[in-house]
């Protein structure tokens, strides 16, 4: 049970797919123009992720190694062509406003991914809330996204106008926008140090170690090699002070029991003192 | 040892001028523009010009003090931005429109890229298109009553009416007054419409060489040429004088391509650039759906700078015929 949880926090916060890992970029910035567009996008992402995690991890000791992407891909677009027939038989209006972006699910990056990281070597139930978690994350920030380009662009919130039409920007309903506004709201989420991978000093799986909001550069820039080395020379400094410290806590200690010692000794001296006047 | 005999490291030619004068050289040189510009469309224009200097310099002021950078504020490029942007506006452009293109221009086009020097298109350009994508209604609506007198129809004495620009009057067919458009006696944004006070304080900067004339002469050339070939007018000098005139061409080719941080530095490059610029601008006009190309032609070019700047490198002297620096 706790790897479920885990995995959700994991696709939610730890490693949101927009903000985060920045996978499915085409459906964030062409769909989002609208909340309700974004939340549709997120839900039918989530089921077709939900359903292929758990499927792909089902059947990951049948599938061979080498045909494994075929596969996949099998496994998703049946998914989405169900997702597809239901969503314009029950939904016809989010099917038009998605429009080709439905089937483009089929080669959204973020279900691949799962599907080859994660759904592909592990079992059913934590594959299934990885996707589920993954699928949140990815509407949260699609959501996320609709929502301020819906406010700013066309002055309404699901639908609901508040803004009149003399005060819309349009840029940020148009593609322009889009672009505006994920790179805002991913510089947010760094700034304001929410718990993600990219937050931290000191995660595993990245190259520079995470802290986006404390970067001083593009380590693919030409300062790359000052930036390591001044990292390097700062681990090293902390790892100095860490063994300065110790040695030091050492000899303290190691004073302390020989003064005890003395002391245990003046006191047993003087006791065979005693002992001897007695 | 004596001051004579100290020599420091290259380079060795030295020139008085700084960022800050050369900004306030630019300035000085789209006075004659800015006053007809005021004479023209009447007291909205100076307002507009007025918000859009203060907003900009304003709001890199703040940024500025917020992210504890060093104020940049008296360099004057503030300035120039918020008057080149204000120039860029039709002289009934609201406001608050006004001061949301500025705030734009110097924060997220200038601030956001790392400020002066780093911004990757010309400030004031990519808030006239910001603006141009938003509120394309208020950007393309020209109301003008003439500098001197009122325009009278049928008995009634209006204040302005709205119109077009001579520009789309031609793209649809019809004609215009070549006099007109070179004093600009015409609608338009406001700083666009003289050609004859553009000209000066084109003349102004090249005397004063803050630029040279390779951008705007391959510019200007290139689209001459382009006009002839796909113009649909043949060589009718007249309609390429108009087109030359008219909308924002040659405050584009003078004050905007000429920006030393979105210009290309290497010679050859300044050329290709040119080029480009005519061949866009040309192609926007003759078979974009609006009259008017320019600012998305010098953005566009903005954006290739780089890759002009890569292919062109010139040979360091001594390397001649010498490849690769091998």
């Amino acid at each position: 049970m706790n790897t479920c949880i885990e995995r959700l926090k994991n696709g939610i916060i730890t490693e949101n797919p927009t903000f985060v890992m920045m996978l499915g970029m085409c459906p964030t910035l062409a769909v989002t123009s609208t909340a309700i567009n974004g939340l549709g996008m997120g839900l039918t992402t989530t089921v077709v992720l939900v359903m292929s995690n758990l499927f792909i991890s089902l059947l990951r000791r049948v599938i061979p190694d080498t045909v494994r992407i075929p596969a996949f891909i099998v496994i998703v677009a049946s998914f989405v062509t169900v997702i597809q027939l239901l969503l314009k038989g029950f939904i016809p209006s989010l099917d038009q406003s998605l429009g080709v972006y439905i089937p483009l699910i089929v080669v959204n990056c973020i279900i691949l991914g799962r599907a080859e990281a994660y759904a592909s070597k592990n079992p059913p139930l934590a594959s299934l809330f990885d996707g589920l978690g993954m699928g949140l994350g990815f509407t949260l920030g699609l959501t996320c996204i609709g929502i301020c380009r819906e406010v700013i662009g066309a002055g309404s919130i699901f639908g609901i106008t508040f803004i009149p039409e003399d005060y819309h920007i349009t840029f940020f309903v148009l593609a322009p926008g889009a672009f505006l506004v994920l790179a805002f709201l991913t510089a947010l989420q760094n700034k304001l140090k929410m718990p993600s991978a990219t937050n931290r000093t000191d995660a595993d799986g990245i190259s520079c170690g995470g802290d986006c909001a404390g970067c001083i550069g593009c380590s693919g820039a030409a300062n790359k090699g000052m930036i390591e080395a001044e990292r390097v020379a700062a681990k090293a400094a902390k790892a100095q002070a860490a063994k300065e410290a110790a040695a030091k806590a050492k000899a303290a200690k190691e004073a302390k029991a020989a003064e005890a010692a003395k002391q245990n000794e003046a006191a047993g001296s003087s006791d065979a003192l005693g002992k001897k006047e007695d | 040892m004596s001051k004579l005999l100290n020599i420091s490291s290259s380079p060795h030619v030295r020139d008085g001028s700084t960022t800050q004068s050369i900004m306030w050289d630019v300035v000085i040189a789209l006075i004659p523009a800015t006053v007809f510009g005021i004479w023209n469309f009447g007291i909205n224009a100076l307002l507009l010009i007025v918000t859009c200097i203060v907003t900009c310099v304003l709001a890199e002021y703040i940024w500025e003090k917020c992210m504890k950078l060093p104020l940049t504020v008296s360099d004057g490029s503030a300035v120039l931005t918020g008057l080149l942007l204000a120039l860029n506006l039709s002289s009934s452009f609201p406001l608050w429109m006004a001061i949301l293109g500025s705030v734009f221009a110097i924060i997220i086009v200038k601030q956001l890229f790392g400020g002066l020097g780093q911004n990757f298109m010309n400030p004031a350009l990519g808030a006239r298109c910001f603006l141009m994508v938003s509120f394309a209604g208020q950007m393309t609506s020209f109301a003008y009553n003439g500098p001197v007198g009122l325009h009278y129809q049928s008995g009634k004495e209006l204040d302005a009416i709205t119109t077009v620009t001579p520009l789309a009057a031609i793209k649809s067919g019809e004609t215009a007054n070549l006099a007109d458009m070179f004093f600009g006696n015409i609608a338009g944004t406001i700083g666009e419409t003289s050609a004859l006070a553009l000209l000066i304080g084109a003349a102004y900067l090249l005397i004063h060489r803050i630029i040279s004339l390779k951008i705007p002469v391959t510019y200007l050339v290139t689209f001459a040429i382009f006009m002839l070939l796909f113009g649909g007018h043949g060589f009718d000098l007249n309609y390429l004088a108009m087109e030359l005139c008219g909308g924002g061409l040659l405050l584009g080719a003078f004050f905007m391509a000429t920006d030393y941080v979105t210009s290309p530095i290497t010679p050859k490059g300044q050329i290709v650039f040119g080029i480009f610029l005519g061949i866009l601008t040309g192609v926007f006009r003759v078979f974009g759906a609006s009259a008017e190309g320019v600012s998305y032609a010098i953005i566009i070019c903005n954006l290739l700078v780089p890759l002009i700047e890569r292919v062109t490198i010139p040979t360091p002297f001594g390397k001649e015929g010498i490849k690769d620096g091998k």
